[in-house]
């Protein structure tokens, strides 16, 4: 099986790898996928509260090539959309970018998930924050 | 390597360039093979010998009126000399066939069906190859019973189960010799000697074994054997089946009908060309196995040295004890398998992770072994050869630790593994 040059141009300089800060208010986290399954992504996201930007995405990823590289396209891809528009990303548009052949089609179903976790992550935190009385934790 | 770290990073995201290796090649031809397990090349030796039956010596070994005939028939039966030679059998004993998944076709299938009125028991282990458990499904739709015997963890069969799963109606027991995912030796001595106090015949795949390591069918009582050429340096498509005529005589069901070939045990013209090839690479075997073995387990061990005095947290799958001395099996914790072979694109070695099956199945080896799923995604099996050098197995080991550490940092198991976190008591979203 031959990998796209999409697949290994990911693989071997993979965008946006790294952590944000878990336990601040504007990120997003999303872990998605099981080691017993061969595939884990984390992915997080930055987001602006006023203008709902995502302005900074980074990933982690244990899995195969595609799976990397269909994280790490996620994350460019969420990087100055708004979370609604992030939203909108579906997985056969990260199969169709990195020609994806059909056996490797759940890693772009795991990554479209990853965003989807994360986006939920955040909201939940802004839902968290606005029901929350004003004392707060220094 | 990468200069990201994991901590909290303010803003302004990278890509992370990856640096070309840092691992000199300059001592070895790339792309490097190691994965002798799947198939070896052809000894330079092996296929000369072969030649001459492809131009000149082109005869049909079964025409007995004429001297293409006979010539070609000289040849098939000075490999089948060599053969018997090497496995300590007569020339006589041995049939030939198109590979090991034939010869293991033949054997269960053929001692199934010629011992029917006696009984209708198979055991066999989990861990043997497709080629022994898809007959035994076969034959359970047909109402033969097949016990599955498990295996410790360090892939051996527990002789006990075995002498327990042995009743009136057990006809056969097929155990393989060597595994070929995890090189592990399976006590056939032992289990041919248990077998033969019980009246039940042994069959022994032994396609990764034989030229590897000694095997003889009369001290480890084996009753019928699977060889295959192009594990042993010969030609694909060629094999054989040892198959005992004497205490006791063994009598197999032929699968292949038509003209009576091989003593009527398998029909078809015979691959003159192939068979030549494979007592060659016999004869060649019986010369140097001892020493080939020595170099080997010294190449195998240098290379586990190598990679596990630079890691942490990998392990091996399967007895080093009782192993093929040229195979490691290695699972690196946090990193995936298929992920790892990408990386290492000028080396050819294979993975137990489900990602580089067709199936999406992780290796049901490793499972047996009790690896559990995660460790199983992240192994890789190397299979040292003849044709290896050193030089080649220090850069594969060089290669392979980079690699591993390159996936690291893009690892959210390692990062929360170094975190503290027990992975095993997180509740994961695919569960």
């Amino acid at each position: 099986m031959a990998y796209s040059d999409k697949v290994i141009d990911h693989y071997n300089n993979p965008r946006n790898v790294g952590s944000l800060d878990k336990s601040s208010p504007e990120v997003g986290t999303g872990l998605v996928g099981a080691p017993e399954c061969g595939d884990v992504m984390k992915l997080q996201i930055k987001v602006n509260r006023e203008t709902q930007v995502i302005e900074e995405a980074k990933f982690k990823t244990f899995g195969c090539g595609s799976a990397i590289a269909s994280s790490s396209l996620a994350t460019e891809w969420v990087k100055g959309k708004t979370v609604d528009e992030a939203l909108s990303i579906k997985n056969t548009d990260i199969v169709r970018e990195l020609s994806l052949p059909p056996v490797k089609i759940h890693c772009s179903v795991l990554a479209e998930d990853a965003i989807r976790a994360a986006i939920r992550d955040w909201k939940t935190k802004q839902e968290q924050t606005a029901s929350k009385p004003v004392e707060t934790k220094a | 390597m990468s200069t990201m770290t994991s901590d909290v990073v303010a803003g302004g995201g990278t890509a992370v360039a990856q640096k070309p290796s840092e691992v000199s090649s300059a001592n070895v031809t790339l792309p490097i093979y190691m994965d002798n397990h799947a198939t070896t090349p052809v000894d330079p030796r092996v296929l000369e010998e072969m030649l001459p039956y492809f131009t000149d010596r082109f005869g049909n070994s079964a025409s007995r009126n004429h001297s293409f005939g006979w010539t070609a028939e000289q040849g098939v039966e000075q490999a089948r000399e060599r053969i018997a030679r090497l496995v300590g059998a007569t020339p006589k004993e041995i049939v030939f066939t198109s590979g090991a998944t034939e010869s293991d076709n033949l054997a269960i299938k053929g001692v199934a069906e010629m011992y029917r009125e006696k009984g209708n028991h198979i055991i066999t282990a989990v861990t043997e190859h497709k080629a022994v458990l898809d007959t035994c499904k076969r034959l359970e739709k047909y109402g033969y019973r097949v016990t599955y015997l498990p295996v410790q963890k360090d892939g051996l069969i527990d002789l006990d189960d075995l002498k327990r799963a042995v009743d009136e109606k057990t006809i056969l027991v097929t155990i393989m010799a060597a595994n070929n995912e995890i090189g592990v030796l399976q006590p056939v001595a032992e289990i041919g000697k248990l077998c033969h106090e019980r009246g039940v015949l042994f069959h022994t795949d032994a396609t990764q074994a034989v030229g590897k390591v000694p095997i003889d069918v009369q001290k480890m009582n084996i009753d019928v054997m699977s060889i295959s050429a192009h594990k042993m340096y010969g030609p694909k498509g060629v094999g054989a089946l040892y198959v005992r005529r004497k205490n006791p005589r063994v009598q197999l069901a032929a699968i292949i009908d038509g003209g009576g070939h091989e003593r009527g045990m398998r029909s078809g013209t015979l691959n003159v060309p192939g068979i030549v090839g494979l007592g060659k690479a016999c004869a060649i075997a019986q010369e140097e196995m001892p020493q080939e073995m020595k170099r080997l387990a010294g190449l195998r061990d240098r290379l586990k040295d190598r990679i596990m005095g630079r890691l942490d947290e990998v392990f091996i799958n399967g007895s080093m004890e009782h192993r093929l001395p040229n195979n490691i099996n290695i699972s690196f914790a946090y990193v995936e398998g298929e992920s790892l072979l990408m990386g290492i694109n000028d080396i050819a070695v294979s993975s137990g992770s489900a990602c580089t099956s067709a199936t999406l199945e992780p290796s049901y080896v490793l499972k047996a072994l009790g690896t559990g799923d995660e460790l199983a995604h992240s192994s890789i099996r190397f299979g040292i050869g003849r044709f290896n050098t050193e030089a080649e197995v220090d850069y594969v080991a060089d290669r392979v630790v980079e690699t591993v550490n390159r996936l690291r940092e893009l690892s959210p198991l390692y990062e929360m593994a170094k975190e503290g976190i027990d992975l095993a008591s997180v509740k994961w979203a695919a569960e």
